[in-house]
């Protein structure tokens, strides 16, 4: 699934493209504990999240995801958004909740990116 | 780099949420420069960037001093802050002593020192209640 066929399943408006804007994403995670991101997913290109601090890209760049979705119709700062475009990291967002954009997105064949113990 | 050992030191603010990764960021993309295996780096990631937000959100700041060879990554934190008392109890998932401002930016789930743990070949924690902590983590390169 790319970039664009995630925005448009999610009716999302994209915020940056990353550097790879071909990228296959194959599986996502949906979390708003980045701990539990880092404990958690083992390969996974994508991120849900309804948070929208720095510490949300730095995650996704400590994990190499390339992709950030955010849910809840919520917009980051500008200086997150530059944070994400020096990364190369793409940034999405979407006014559908959590539990509806995963629900959205695992419906049309993206599946877990977790490893759970 | 002296008889194979590329060291690297960095000071790390307390409570500076902004610049909070920004040394790990870097040693990461050294790493990676470096031709050290994804799998390391990834383990050694994970490892330095949550030791790194525990000297922001714990330690009153401190340094980051890492070491690099053939063989390993080597990670020191030691910061200033107020120690831990219990160390098994720090080392338990969902443990936390973190305000509700920084779980509010995603951590103090208690899960940092667990995936410290869960992503070190080597873990050493050397703690002095008003003084501060030492973290040693080691990284195996060929594993």
């Amino acid at each position: 699934m790319t970039l664009k066929e995630i925005a448009e399943i999610l009716e999302g408006e994209i915020l940056c493209t990353g550097d790879n804007e071909d990228l296959e994403i194959t599986s996502a995670c949906g979390s708003d504990l980045m701990s539990d991101v880092m404990a958690f997913v083992k390969n996974s290109a994508m991120l849900l999240t309804g948070l929208l601090n720095m510490q949300v890209i730095r995650t996704a760049e400590m994990m190499d995801m390339r992709l950030i979705v955010f849910v809840r119709g919520k917009k980051p700062d500008p200086c997150v958004v530059e944070m994400a475009k020096q990364k190369g990291i793409a940034l999405v967002c979407t006014k559908h909740s959590m539990f509806v954009a995963c629900g959205l997105l695992y419906s049309h064949g993206l599946t877990e990116g977790g490893n759970h113990p | 780099m002296s008889k194979g050992v590329i060291t690297l030191s960095y000071e790390i603010n307390a409570n500076d949420f902004q610049a909070a990764g920004e040394a790990s960021s870097t040693v990461k993309k050294k790493l990676k420069l470096l031709g050290i295996p994804p799998e390391a780096i990834r383990r050694a990631s994970i490892a330095m960037y949550e030791a790194e937000m525990n000297v922001v959100i714990h330690g009153n700041g401190g340094v980051m001093n890492v070491e690099i060879d053939k063989s390993k990554i080597k990670m020191v934190f030691r910061d200033q802050g107020p120690g831990i008392p219990d160390v098994g109890l720090a080392m338990q998932e969902g443990y936390s002593t973190a305000p509700d401002r920084i779980r509010e930016m995603g951590f103090g789930a208690g899960m940092g020192l667990p995936n410290i743990k869960r992503n070190a070949d080597k873990l050493d924690i050397e703690t002095v209640i008003g003084k501060g902590t030492t973290l040693t983590i080691e990284v195996n390169i060929n594993d």
